[in-house]
């Protein structure tokens, strides 16, 4: 479908609705549930599913700056073994490199012990102890890779399957082909977390709809101030005068409409219900005063104060709400130097909340419909940067999936012995995205919009289903 | 040769195709190219890495000789066979490609085109440009005004459309000023033109709009777009870079109507233009435009090829209308370009010197004549002063006592940059080596270093030495407080080599010369035959008569802001993948009257003085059933107005607005914290103060990476790329902004203050007054009722609560009267934001 039928289609839905010749019928009657969740609702692109979907919904944990995957996931006994050794040349030769750029290349230990656990025997850093209880419930792949060495456009490449800026985000793409179940909160949410650090900027496009309508943009809830831009009323207005204001536009709308007979104005008011509600609903998602303590304590949590425990259990309260892509960025992972510090401190903020995402998943009956996805922007090199860190890394890292139709319990795909090129499995992002639209349904290569002539998907010309992860 | 034939039958195709008789003959173009284009031209087209079976069928010679296509004899068509059969194993396209088989209408026209002998035409927009003749047309359902009534005309009656009557007149200033201004008119305005009796009334206003200095900001906001104008890099730390000049500019060449091919010519190659001036530099600022990174760990190869990537992008966008950028990595799928096209554009810019990763420069000093004559004195006074000095040194270095008390000298560190190491304590060995010697023994460099000793550090220069310090410190602080802009510097060219798979790591690919694509009329030869092309060459060649492409895309583009929709609905492009004309002659006719003067203002005038333009916006439930898309302009199109205008409408109808014409971008309201995700450095906005606080939303900081937030809402683009066509959404964040943006809230208070000061003494006289200025009409006694509805209870609600009144008149910088009531005056801002929030207000109806 073009944008222009999009367009149309959009208009179209409005013409048999509300607005035509409607008289004096209460606005608050017209305009109540039903309508404006439609209108919320509308907009799942696709009318059928092309598979039977095993995920209604994505959790996608961004641990952004890069993590080292040498220090979470991927053991390299045979590093180690190197350590303080020149690299071999014959691997390093002619690939992209970040800031280690004519530099002498020394191997680099992992910083950490690595631990087995669970039936499965899943390894991940001795430093973990609350991941460990979940570790039969994920499926490691430490063979993803990426085209894109710096922060800015590697971000842009995971979350847009292009380096290049201006295509839709995956969460775009996932809102408007599925729509969303949420009716009084965008489709799409991300939230961003951090303990400070060294914390490379995180532009808006990375949620941006690119040349998608703009309703499938991810809105960015706020940990300080509105967590909706603009959601709080002005100063001096109680709730009931900001609804006379709305309820009077609306009225206001619905005469002009009588003159001009103007779909948009259907839309527009809608609209304006939705955000009105939006102004109640918002604010009560984010106050977790009504959650039991013993789930606050689960994450660790005490409230929302923008922290990655708190944002944790939001991802949960969102996932509950129907929203349909919720993302979280956790910030600071970018250990050019002192990561061995640097990523036990990232350990503690992350275990905890972690694990007990998906251990409250499980309880509410969650999990097995909701797909959490884990990884950086890339991962680090397996050389030295300045003796104590390591560099950005492109060539093979991991990405830790679990629930909605994914085995559990498997590692899959592996480094080389120094941690370098995915060699087996080899998992490019295209892979990750074709494999999570399957989960939701979708045929990666049949969810397209045209644009500037062509049809563009999130897969660009790429992409293969993961068909060895899935349950 | 396009004659009129082909309009007949555009749009109603398929419904009654299927039978032979009767029926106009197959238009390539039009009928097949389509087709082939979606669903064959992927492995049989063009790109020869992709081939399958060595079968290309946007050949015709080719297609021919392989035996897919048989013309006149449809059943020998190996394409046609593979296309019917209901064999899946053999039926195309394969079930591979995931596209759906061709229709049975489809299989239809392919056939009737195969036995009508399979004629192949040039794409529309590659062809070479003609002008159509104007089609004479009976019974005008309107006056014909102008060439365009008459294309407009022809196709609705050859499809008996009727199209809608003439829009009132407040609709037609209010549509002409938001599409000429980007701001309502005011109520005077409004009276003025209704009531005026004057034969040519409406030309007269357009005359006015036109010669406002915001028509020039309004068709600024549409070029900004286009070429992606921001104020900031874009990647990574997405700091700030000097090109506010840049859009003033593009504001002023609006405003003079400078000629399209000039413009083109400074934009792209302004610094090439012999004798280039400061203006012309300025506009070279456009090859500036692009993002760029200052990331630690960029590489520059890396960085090189991604601008190199964005400029043909841009380029290929805007000039040319096409998606030249397919190009990148492989041979266009659909269209004759080729990746030796893309590289031999990426080579006309290789002589931008610019840093590939880091700061961008502060850019070119911007002067008037008077501050060029003040710098120049500066400038004397700082070498007189610095040439009084240096002498003054050495005849120190040549006294023979002046060194008596050199150990009791203060010894100030040198300036930065000059000394290594460690600060000597003292004076140096050397200095003292020369000082023992005898004066007459010294050699002629040993007396200069003991004057650079002396000018540093003896205590008898210190007049000198302040004086030459502070005539240099007043030429730079005066350069300071003067504007810089980045513009295009040309150097030593990089060498360009095409990039196998756009892989920047690979270098085995053939290096490649500065060259327009293949398929499109050549470069002429240049006069020194071996002088490689440059951008000036492609400027020229961009605007020249043979070059097709940029006439048709620009008045395509402007048809769209003043029609809703472009004549070639994909306004991004206009390849062989894009949407056809709906009326290919009109297009063809502007495009050529375009490209006859490059007069952007005649074009303007063209379409806005139509009686095309000014058809009502309304839509019947007969339009809706036959053209619901509008395809036919048999309406105008009403719609949301741009972003900027938004804030706009707010600031003018409250009159806080800000009336002045260009300057730095300022930073208005916003939200606090919105900038966190920020860093290197960590930054918070710093809002102005005074009347930068509500100059137009064109002049809004923008963010690259975090574009305000209450322009995104209304889908303001990010400008990291060409934006052709905004979309207009309608989504609950315009609600919030409009509702609890302070810039909206203030602006609704002041409103009210208006309201209540000149709006005559009653509530309803009030009401009436308010009402007019945001929507040019008085409202309805319904629709007054509401409001006053909305009044009577805030004014009890706040009486009661005189601190909220309070808090909410104090929303935003402007103060408020002493001798107002504030409770009386927080009621009428509700009201006043109703209005503000009113679909009619924020549309061009």
């Amino acid at each position: 479908m073009n944008l222009q039928a999009i367009k149309l289609h959009q208009r179209r839905t409005f013409l048999g609705q509300a607005c035509r010749g409607v008289g004096g019928v209460a606005l608050s009657s017209l305009f109540a549930s039903a309508q404006a969740a439609d209108v919320a609702r509308s907009g799942g692109a696709l009318k059928k599913l092309h598979v039977p979907p095993k995920a209604k919904r994505v959790i996608f944990i961004v641990l952004a700056g890069g993590a080292s995957h040498l220090e979470l996931w991927d053991n390299k006994p045979e590093l180690a073994k190197r350590h303080g050794e020149p690299f071999p040349e014959s691997i390093t030769k002619g690939q992209p490199i970040a800031q280690l750029q004519n530099a002498k290349l020394t191997c680099f230990a992992p910083q950490w012990g690595f631990k087995k656990h669970g039936k499965s025997g899943q390894e991940m850093n001795e430093l973990f102890t609350h991941v460990p209880e979940v570790a039969d419930d994920l499926c490691i792949v430490r063979s993803i890779k990426t085209e894109a060495i710096n922060h800015d456009p590697a971000h842009t490449f995971m979350n847009t399957g292009s380096s290049v800026s201006g295509r839709p985000s995956m969460g775009s793409w996932i809102t408007y082909g599925l729509g969303s179940d949420a009716s009084d909160l965008p489709g799409f949410v991300v939230l961003t977390s951090s303990r400070g650090g060294q914390m490379q900027p995180i532009a808006s496009r990375q949620w941006a709809a690119g040349f998608l309508p703009g309703r499938f943009q991810g809105v960015n809830l706020r940990g300080q101030g509105d967590p909706v831009l603009y959601l709080t009323n002005p100063q001096g207005v109680a709730s009931e005068q900001q609804k006379d204001v709305i309820d009077a536009v609306a009225k206001l709308n619905q005469m002009h409409n009588t003159a001009v007979d103007d779909p948009e104005i259907a839309t527009r008011i809608a609209q304006y219900e939705l955000a009105f509600k939006m102004q109640t609903s918002v604010p009560d998602l984010m106050d977790l005063a009504n959650e039991p303590m013993k789930v606050l304590d689960m994450y660790g949590t005490k409230g929302a104060d923008g922290s990655f425990a708190a944002n944790c259990l939001l991802a949960r309260r969102l996932a509950q709400k129907g929203v349909r892509f919720i993302q979280l960025y956790n910030r600071d992972w970018d250990h050019h130097g002192g990561v061995k510090a640097g990523i036990k401190s990232k350990i503690e903020e992350i275990d905890q909340p972690f694990a007990a995402l998906i251990k409250d998943l499980k309880r509410l009956g969650m999990f097995d419909d909701t797909l959490i996805v884990m990884t950086g922007e890339f991962g680090r090199t397996p050389m030295s940067q300045g003796g104590s860190g390591r560099d950005h890394h492109i060539k093979g890292f991991s990405v830790v999936l679990a629930g909605g139709g994914i085995k559990d319990g498997v590692s899959h795909g592996a480094t080389d012995e120094f941690g370098y090129n995915a060699v087996e499995n080899v998992f490019p992002v295209h892979d990750l995205h074709a494999t999570m639209l399957h989960l939701l349904g979708v045929d990666h290569e049949r969810l397209t919009v045209k644009f500037q002539g062509r049809d563009y998907r999130l897969t660009d010309v790429h992409g293969r289903v993961a068909n060895e992860i899935l349950a | 040769m396009r004659i009129i034939l082909v309009v007949a039958g555009v749009l109603f195709i398929s419904a009654n195709r299927g039978v032979a008789a009767d029926l106009p003959p197959v238009d390539f173009n039009r009928d097949i190219r389509p087709i082939l284009a979606d669903k064959c031209y992927s492995c049989h087209g063009p790109d020869d890495k992709t081939r399958k079976a060595k079968l290309r069928l946007d050949v015709r010679a080719d297609a021919v000789s392989a035996g897919a296509v048989v013309p006149g004899k449809p059943d020998d068509s190996e394409l046609l066979a593979r296309i019917a059969t209901d064999d899946a194993d053999l039926r195309m396209p394969p079930p591979t490609t995931k596209k759906a088989p061709l229709t049975p209408e489809q299989v239809q026209l392919v056939k009737r085109w195969l036995a009508e002998g399979a004629k192949y035409s040039e794409h529309w927009s590659f062809a070479k440009l003609t002008r159509p003749e104007v089609p004479r047309v009976d019974k005008p359902a309107f006056p014909i005004r102008n060439p365009i009534d008459a294309f407009i005309l022809y196709q609705l009656q050859q499809q008996s459309v009727k199209p809608a009557a003439e829009a009132d007149r407040i609709t037609l200033i209010r549509r002409l000023s938001f599409d000429l201004t980007g701001l309502p008119p005011t109520p005077e305005e409004v009276r003025a033109f209704v009531n005026d009796p004057a034969p040519d009334a409406y030309e007269k206003l357009v005359e006015r709009l036109l010669a406002s200095p915001h028509h020039g900001e309004r068709l600024a906001v549409w070029w900004l777009d286009l070429v992606r104008y921001a104020d900031t890099i874009g990647y990574h730390s997405d700091n700030p870079m000097n090109v506010s000049l840049y859009r003033d500019y593009v504001i002023k060449a609006f405003n003079a109507n400078k000629p399209f091919d000039r413009f083109t010519k400074e934009q792209l190659a302004g610094d090439l233009i012999p004798n280039a001036t400061q203006e012309e530099l300025i506009g070279s600022a456009y090859n500036r435009l692009l993002q760029t990174t200052e990331e630690g760990g960029a590489q520059a190869k890396e960085y090189e090829a991604k601008y190199s990537a964005d400029r043909v992008r841009n380029v290929g966008q805007v000039w040319l209308g096409g998606t030249l950028m397919c190009a990148e990595c492989h041979n266009h799928k659909f269209d004759p370009y080729t990746q030796k096209d893309f590289y031999a554009m990426a080579a006309f810019f290789a002589d931008i010197q610019e840093a590939a990763v880091g700061r961008r420069e502060a850019g070119m000093l911007v002067t008037t004549p008077d501050q060029e004559e003040k710098i120049k004195e500066l400038t004397e006074a700082a070498t007189a002063a610095q040439a009084k000095f240096v002498a003054a040194a050495k005849s120190v270095a040549t006294k023979p006592d002046a060194f008596a008390d050199v150990d009791k000298w203060p010894i100030a560190p040198a300036p930065k940059g000059k000394a290594k190491g460690p600060i000597a304590p003292a004076v140096p060995a050397d200095v003292k080596a020369i000082l023992a010697k005898p004066i007459a023994d010294r050699t002629a460099s040993e007396v200069a270093k003991l004057a650079s000793f002396a000018q540093l550090h003896a205590p008898a220069l210190k007049a000198e030495r302040t004086a030459a310090a502070s005539a240099a410190k007043a030429k730079t602080d005066y350069e300071n407080t003067l504007p810089r802009v980045l513009v295009t510097r040309a150097g030593p060219a990089r060498t360009i080599r095409i990039l196998p798979r756009g892989n920047w790591l690979d270098t085995s690919g053939p290096i490649v010369t500065a060259n327009t694509p293949g398929f499109l009329p050549p470069l002429p030869p240049k006069a020194d035959a071996k002088a490689p092309y440059n951008r000036l060459d492609l400027a020229n060649w961009a605007v020249s008569p043979e070059n097709p492409l940029t006439a048709r895309t620009m008045v395509n583009r402007l048809w769209r802001l003043f029609q809703g929709h472009g004549i070639a609905r994909s306004l991004e492009e206009s390849g062989t993948q894009g949407d056809l004309p709906t009326h290919p002659e009109l297009l063809d006719w502007l495009a050529s009257e375009f490209q006859t003067k490059w007069d952007l203002r005649h074009m303007i005038r063209l379409m806005v003085t139509s009686s095309t333009y000014r058809r009502s916006s309304v839509e019947t439930a007969a339009d809706r059933e036959h053209d619901p898309a509008n395809r036919h302009f048999a309406r105008q199109a009403r719609g949301r107005i741009d972003a900027e205008f938004i804030r706009d409408t707010a600031l003018a109808v409250s009159e806080l607005l800000n009336h002045e014409v260009g300057g730095a971008s300022v930073k208005p309201y916003q939200p606090p914290g919105y900038w966190t995700a920020l860093n290197f450095p960590a930054r918070e906005w710093q809002k102005d103060t005074g009347a930068k606080v509500y100059r137009r939303g064109m002049y809004t900081h923008w963010q690259r990476s975090f574009p305000h937030p209450a322009m995104v809402a209304f889908d303001a683009p990010s400008r990291e790329e060409c934006t052709c066509d905004r979309p207009r959404s309608n989504i609950p964040q315009q609600a919030l902004t409009l509702l609890n943006d302070p810039e909206f809230v203030e602006a609704a208070r002041v409103f009210a203050q208006h309201a209540i000061e000149k709006g005559g003494a009653k509530d309803a006289t009030r009401i009436a007054w308010a009402f007019e200025r945001a929507t040019g009409r008085q409202p309805t006694a319904d629709e007054s009722k509401v409001l006053a509805e909305v009044l009577t209870k805030h004014r009890a609600e706040y009486a009661a609560k005189p601190a909220d009144a309070k808090k909410l008149v104090a929303v935003g910088d402007t103060p408020t009267p002493k001798d107002i009531n504030l409770e009386e005056l927080a009621a009428w801002t509700g009201v006043c934001r109703v209005i503000l929030n009113l679909h009619e207000t924020i549309t061009r109806p």
